[in-house]
């Protein structure tokens, strides 16, 4: 507490003294005196705005009093926090505040921080007359959120919070002086403005203002009852938002962000009003087996709350003995590689490790996968090539010390929501954020750079970047020299691919390649994001390849600010594929083809296993549809809208002699099951997940599974003892230790640990250190401890368009609805606002076909065709088209091209060649509201 | 999204999954650029993507093109800046000028007759020329009169400004006159300009400052020995505030507040339309003083005549080669009084809300753009020259009654003959009247009166003979401010003058801060009462100057707790 910097001086007449840069409000909290505060919201991301004027103190020899949430302590200085003149500013403003609110009773939330603060300085009612022009009536248009402005305060914190924290920019304050009023956009209807619903406004709010609507009954009143809180993260998406269950009469309320290392509070939509999909009524609750009197058929459509129309109801005893006796029939009359399994990657570590555990040695092959084979196996497959280690290299909070940021082929305000808040806070702290994708997106407008490249031309446009950063002798020598190799020949292999010549291929003007890549080249530091965009190719590996080059002749890996982040889709994928549940690996990437590692698994788990690598996602499926695999285990996984090319994957499943499925819904999977298991969905389970930042969190559960269903743990045991194996884990804190056994990387993350902290970032060598963040700052784990260039060639897409099919189609998610729809598309708040399947299309395409925005078309491919919804959107550009791949009622991948990229097996998702014709519309209702 | 209606166009019988069963969007989330409005935008502003800061200058573009700014056209302009909608709109609500206009609504009429209600114009029937004109049928159609805030001509009240020409002691006939005959346009006054300036010595005194003749240091030695303080109401030492500024690493500005808005003053406006090169000369002299890269002029948009004047001198210059091509970025305010108080003229400059800043950090640390800025008013840098070449004997030898200096007095309300006097600081309220003013009007008789504008509080009859000077009226509740003198008589409601007064700070309130916001608004409804209640009152008035941020609050209350403490009895 001797620092140089530290501020002495007097708090109400003691010696005090300030860390640098705390504010008087800050160090009398840590001395445990009450200032009371409304604008001031003392959490990460929140800056002091000292408007409310509710914390003022005074100060000696100042004319005025001074908010001391922003008022920093100088040497000397005498501050009172009770002195008689500050008391009563103070608690004129409460009065003053409280003559313009709803009558108590009437309050929309009675535990709100302000009337709570209005008690404790002893101000009840008001002497003042209430404004005299009526508050904006009450603003219902949102389906997720209230708006009662009778409660404003005008305290500006939904607009830091709006503006600032998550940077969405959808909330301001219009007018000015008795008439400044909250708005979203131009005084738009909630429910009809830019506002992506994150939420972030609601949990700042003082006064319930700004409310959930889940949490208010009819008359906009707080639901009241017992109360209890659960800490856990986030199950949608990589990013890992740390954040609270709160549960009234055993079901989840709402939901709060809270302060976890990935998040800092923050959720998006949904994570903070998606979970409602637990509760719904089509829960699988007891198991089903599927009846002798309804054969399979791969377009069969049932209906999930009704599975007794092909199913009837089982005893658990009953289902498991089928589910398991039919794999044991099979794999003693056709091998063990007659069977594999689809794990998940939305499961947690503990159920990924039994899942692969019990392929491999219930089932006898390495058939096991699961789908990041159909996200960023092509990513993988180049990390591990290049720099040795699949995962990446810093957490994507770095970038807020980085001086550019280049994201490509990511959309992260819709796929990573709360990762895009902080690359968005970068932006505006004045990085040089660089966008380069076809499509155009909310992150655009905070970038110098926003590149809307031809779809397919990445290798083109990074070559290009490439290019000019080694011919103008941009990249950092001393880092070549001592980190990479192969740098003369990328040298030379690069020099065709000058701006001028890669121009015309990707659409961006050679200047403006010329730009970017002195922009890049010359950066102190940067950091590299990508998504599907980069890995859904053909070229996929290729494009990845271009990427780390990227970096590591600019020297951009292992400090401060800089290095590669793959933003990784699902919750676990990062953690799924740490503990093996990857056909040629097993937990921490150990090779399955390496006859040491063999043999270290075969003594930690007490079987023979397989020395071959099993079968890719997309190779079972095409060794299903051959009849060489019969039998397929499922949990948590539905492939019969994910995969590509969907209806060749149904019709596989269709023929397969055992299915047994494991879900909390019947999915479209499980249609063609023969045995469906009920499980537990995210907030009723304990286990670990690891988010993209190698960030090992702990998910507790909230509430208990309905019904019958089971703990997907429980039920993997079950399966597992009836193939034979002896397994007796009392619950994920036992399968998660002999997991650490096998995984050198959790070495320093015991479960206590994670029960303590919530979260450990892995590599982590000791349980005294807090974990590598940042990796690979002296040498990489490759056999030269060097980084590869790997220079990429111009690919073409596999399926161009033509006369016939002249659309490219591109495929993905969007911010509600994640992977195949099976959890938000039950989800009340995220139905309400993404209600049904569009096509985003140009207007000037839409127009030139004569259609109107909501028009529905039917889109075909060589492989299938749909029928949906237009929505003009100028993002998409013209002769592009793109569909979520959420809707099962119009899947996207019936129309996907399963073309694999040769190194990383994933297809091409992210470009066909289709065709968009008008059909008639099948009501005389108008169009959809344009 | 509302409504319950099946609208999915190909949903199969049965696994339907959408509880809402909505329709699908058709457009992506809130409003979609019309292609129209993106048309017109490229009509007005080109191929140009207006600078962040520039967002105030480009929505009088387009409302000067347009007469008024429709959420469309906000929306494009968003689009072209890369801002969200709702940094423009917020912005463009701010400020009186702006005429949004919403989704439904009609567009105001192509004229606008703004009636000035302060307090010198409503003394002089301000109230019954706007019902007047209100119900005049020959205007109806053609215009609409709404009522304004100090237009800064309170020598000539009433003033009502038709489109942009100011009407002084204005009746329903010179207004209708200049409505149907078209004249709406600011008069330009006859100025002293470039030519006669310099015929006259004008920038010589820049010339040996430039050449070396004169170094920083004497200059600033000189501005801190003729006492010059700040003359827009703070009274800050000038030399004080330069070394301050060049305490600080650069780049630096300088900002020169011409939003000349407290009601009563109009000495800026005067200055400004008759001897432009005067306050530029001074501009640049303080520029090169502390070594600026650019100076701005924030100037209020109820002066378009200075508009035209300074826009055009300051082109002179620049062709001259006495100013650097943009150097000196002339900006246009939009109708906000707020925009008068420092920091929130610096927010303003930077095309944002005028809500000021809290201080510390002060500008002339961190200013304009986060940069060191020296902030003066006009008529602070219009001394600069005289100072340079008659020395600072030329201000510090001036003075009476024991005080210092110049000062330009603007007087008005019932004196014979109101403006601006330049007089020795210190002159007496009496003094002023009496030997400037040309007495009282006939059938006055002198009861009280405002030494600084609306915010210095008010002074009775009897304090008549206090020097009017920076620290002189502190003791009595009041302050000079920027010497804006108003002098009521016994044919004047004190209560009502009061109620002008507070419901002027109301309308002006920026809102950011609770004691303002609320306290302004709650003033008025209490003050508008047949009773007031004086303790609550004056409870209200104790925080209001403890707890708001900046001086339009703290001072806000200074007629109630005047008229409490000077005139007791009109309050039984």
């Amino acid at each position: 507490m001797n620092d140089a910097r530290e501020v002495g001086f007097e708090l109400d007449g003691r010696p005090v003294s300030a860390a640098p840069g705390e504010s008087i409000w800050e160090v009398a909290r840590r001395l445990g005196v009450e200032i009371p505060h409304l604008c001031h919201r003392p959490e990460p991301g929140y800056r002091s705005d000292g408007n409310c004027r509710a914390c003022m103190v005074e100060i000696e020899g100042e004319r005025v009093l001074a908010a001391s949430c922003i008022r920093k302590p100088t040497p000397g200085m005498k501050v009172s926090t009770c002195s008689p003149r500050a008391e009563s500013a103070r608690r004129m403003i409460f009065e003053l505040l409280l003559a313009d609110q709803p009558a108590l009773e009437q309050a929309h939330d009675p535990k709100s921080a302000f009337l709570g603060w209005s008690r404790r300085v002893g101000i009840e009612k008001s002497r003042f007359p209430a404004r005299h022009h009526a508050p904006p009536a009450a603003d219902r248009s949102h389906p997720a959120m209230a708006v009662h402005l009778d409660s404003c305060i005008h305290c500006n914190l939904c607009v830091r919070a709006c503006r600032e924290v998550q940077v969405n920019d959808v909330i301001g304050m219009s007018g000015r002086g008795s008439h400044a009023r909250i708005v979203f956009d131009m005084a738009d209807p909630m429910g009809r403005s830019t506002c992506v619903a994150c939420g972030e406004c609601v949990q700042a709010c003082p006064t319930g203002a700004l409310f959930p609507a889940t949490r208010l009954d009819e008359s906009g009143l707080a639901v009241q009852g017992e109360e209890r809180a659960v800490e856990s993260v986030c199950p949608y998406c990589g990013v890992g938002c740390r954040l609270a269950f709160h549960v009234v009469d055993e079901r989840i309320l709402y939901v709060e962000g809270r302060n976890g290392p990935a998040n800092h509070n923050r959720l998006c939509v949904k994570g903070r009003f998606g979970f409602d999909y637990v509760q719904n009524n089509e829960r699988l609750t007891q198991p089903w087996i599927r009846r002798p009197d309804a054969p399979k058929r791969a377009d069969d459509l049932v209906d999930p709350r009704d599975p007794s129309s092909r199913f009837r109801p089982a005893s658990w005893e009953e289902a498991l003995d089928a589910a398991a006796a039919g794999f044991a029939r099979i794999r003693d009359a056709h091998g063990p590689r007659s069977l594999a399994g689809f794990g998940s990657a939305k499961g947690s570590n503990e159920e990924a490790y039994l899942f692969q555990k019990l392929v491999r040695t219930g089932f006898g092959s390495n058939n096991v996968d699961h789908c990041t084979r159909l996200c960023h196996a092509s990513s993988v497959a180049a990390l591990l090539e290049t720099i040795g280690s699949g995962a990446v290299t810093a957490p994507f909070e770095e970038c807020a010390r980085s001086e550019v940021i280049l994201v490509i082929g990511a959309n992260p305000t819709v796929n990573h929501p709360v990762a895009a808040t902080f690359i968005k806070n970068a932006a505006k702290r004045g990085a040089t954020l660089i966008v380069a994708d076809p499509r155009g997106q909310a992150l655009s407008r905070h970038a110098r750079y926003k590149l809307r490249f031809r779809p397919g031309t990445d290798v083109a446009l990074l070559n290009a970047i490439i290019h000019v950063i080694i011919e103008e002798g941009l990249y950092d020598r001393g880092y070549v020299d001592r980190f990479t190799e192969g740098f003369d020949a990328l040298a030379e292999r690069i020099r065709p691919f000058s701006p001028e010549a890669m121009a015309p291929l990707c659409g961006i003007d050679a200047a403006t390649l010329r730009e970017v890549g002195r922009t890049f080249g010359r950066a102190e530091s940067a950091m590299i994001f990508w998504g599907m965009g980069i890995s859904q190719h053909i070229h996929g590996t290729d494009n990845s390849r271009c990427l780390i080059s990227l970096a590591l002749i600019t020297g951009n890996v292992g400090r401060p600010g800089s290095g590669l982040h793959p933003l990784r889709g699902q919750n676990n994928v990062q953690g799924a594929s740490d503990v093996g549940l990857i056909p040629m690996m097993y937990p921490d990437y150990q090779r399955v083809a390496k006859p040491e590692t063999r043999r270290f698994f075969e003594d930690l788990w007490g079987r023979e296993l397989d020395p071959n690598p099993g079968l890719t996602v997309v190779e079972i499926m095409d060794a299903v549809a051959r009849r060489e695999i019969r039998g397929l285990y499922i949990m948590g996984e539905n492939p019969a809208m994910s995969d590509p090319d969907v209806a060749h994957a149904r019709q596989a499943l269709a023929t397969l002699d055992h299915l047994v499925v494991q879900e909390i819904f019947l999915t479209e999977t499980a249609f063609h099951a023969d045995v469906i298991l009920p499980a537990s969905a995210f907030p009723e389970k304990l286990g670990t997940f690891t988010n993209t930042d190698r960030r090992v969190q702990l998910g507790r559960p909230a509430v208990r599974p309905p019904g019958e269903a089971r703990q997907d743990l429980e039920i993997l045991q079950e399966l597992a003892r009836r193939l034979g194996l002896d397994w007796s884990y009392r619950g994920p804190a036992d399968v998660y230790a002999e997991m650490r056994r096998s995984m050198p990387t959790l070495a320093g993350i015991s479960w206590e640990r994670l029960e303590r902290e919530g979260a450990v970032t892995y590599p982590c060598d000791d349980e005294r250190e807090p974990g590598r963040a940042i990796l690979f700052a002296d040498g990489f784990p490759t056999e030269s401890r060097r980084g590869k260039l790997v220079p990429a060639n111009v690919t073409p897409p596999d399926e161009v368009p033509d006369d016939e099919y002249p659309f490219i189609l591109s495929t993905g998610r969007q911010l509600e609805h994640w992977h195949t729809g099976a959890m938000t598309r039950r989800a009340t708040v995220l139905d309400r606002i993404e209600p049904g399947p569009t096509v985003q299309i140009h207007p000037s395409d839409l127009e030139r076909m004569g259609l109107k925005p909501g028009d529905p078309v039917r889109v075909s491919t060589r492989r299938g065709s749909i029928e949906l919804a237009t929505r003009a959107d100028r993002d998409t550009n013209p002769g592009l088209i793109f569909i979520p791949f959420a809707y099962f009622e119009a899947a996207a991948n019936l129309l996907t091209n399963p073309a694999l990229d040769p190194f990383g097996k994933i297809p091409e998702f992210k470009f066909c060649a289709a065709k968009v014709e008008p059909v008639a519309s099948r009501s005389a209702e108008p169009a959809p509201r344009a | 999204m509302e409504g319950n209606t099946d609208r999915d166009v190909s949903a199969p019988a049965i696994g339907r999954r959408s509880r809402s069963g909505a329709a699908p969007r058709s457009i992506p989330k809130g409003r979609v650029v019309d292609p129209r409005d993106r048309e017109e935008l490229d009509r007005i502003l080109g191929m140009e993507v207006p600078r962040r800061d520039l967002l105030i200058e480009t929505l009088h573009r387009l409302q000067d093109a347009c007469g008024s700014l429709s959420l469309g056209m906000i929306a494009a302009l968003a689009e072209r800046m890369s801002l969200a909608m709702v940094e423009v709109y917020e912005t463009a609500t701010f400020y009186a000028h702006f005429d949004v206009v919403h989704d439904g609504e009609a567009p105001p009429p192509p004229l606008t007759i703004r009636v000035c209600d302060s307090l010198s114009c409503e003394l002089a029937g301000a109230w019954s020329l706007l019902e007047e004109l209100a119900s005049e049928p020959s205007l109806s159609r053609v215009c609409r009169v709404v009522r304004a805030p100090c237009v800064g001509r309170c020598e000539s009240a009433p003033v009502a400004v038709v489109g942009k020409r100011a009407i002084d002691r204005a009746d329903v006939a010179a207004v209708v006159a200049a409505v149907h005959s078209g004249e709406v346009e600011a008069v330009i006054p006859v100025f002293e300009d470039l030519d006669q300036y310099r015929s006259r010595g004008g920038y010589a005194a820049l010339g040996r400052c430039r050449t070396g003749e004169l170094t920083r240091e004497e200059v600033v030695d000189r501005l801190d020995r003729s006492g010059l303080r700040g003359l827009g109401g703070a009274g800050f030492k000038s030399g004080m505030k330069w070394k301050l500024v060049l305490q600080s690493p650069g780049p630096r500005y300088v900002a020169i507040n011409a939003d000349e808005g407290e009601p009563g003053t109009f000495k800026d406006r005067v200055y400004l339309e008759t001897a432009p090169h005067r306050f530029l000369e001074g501009l640049l002299i303080a520029a090169w003083a502390v070594e600026a890269d650019a100076a701005y002029i924030y100037l209020r948009d109820e002066y378009p005549h200075v508009r035209s004047i300074l826009s055009a001198e300051v082109g002179r210059l620049e062709s001259e080669g006495i100013a650097a091509h943009g150097f000196i970025h002339l900006r246009r305010g939009a109708g906000a009084y707020i925009c008068g108080e420092e920091t929130a003229m610096l927010e303003s400059l930077e095309g944002k809300r005028g809500l000021p800043r809290h201080k510390p950090p002060f500008p002339t640390q961190v200013g304009l753009f986060g940069r060191p800025t020296l902030i003066h008013n006009v008529e602070t840098v219009y001394w600069l020259r005289d100072l340079i070449e008659r020395g600072p004997e030329f201000w510090s030898g001036q003075g009476r009654n024991g005080r210092t200096g110049l000062r330009s007095y603007s007087v008005s309300g019932r004196v014979v003959s109101p403006g601006v006097k330049l007089a020795p600081a210190g002159t007496t309220a009496r003094e002023l009247i009496e030997e400037y003013s040309g007495g009282m009007l006939e059938g006055h008789r002198f009861v009280g009166y405002l030494p600084g504008g609306a915010s210095g509080g008010i002074l009775p009859a009897s304090l008549a003979d206090l020097p009017l000077d920076f620290g002189t009226l502190e003791a009595h509740g009041c302050f000079i401010g920027s010497a804006a003198v108003i002098v009521l008589s016994d044919r004047d409601d004190l209560r009502a003058v009061a109620r002008n007064l507070l419901r002027f700070f109301e309308d002006e309130s920026c809102g950011q801060c609770t004691p303002c916001r609320c306290g302004t608004e709650k003033a008025v409804q209490l003050m508008s009462r047949d009773s007031w209640d004086l303790p609550l009152l004056l409870e209200l008035s104790a925080a209001m100057r403890d707890a708001s941020i900046c001086g339009l609050g703290q001072a806000a209350m200074n007629p109630v707790l005047s008229l409490a403490r000077h005139f007791p009895e009109i309050l039984r």
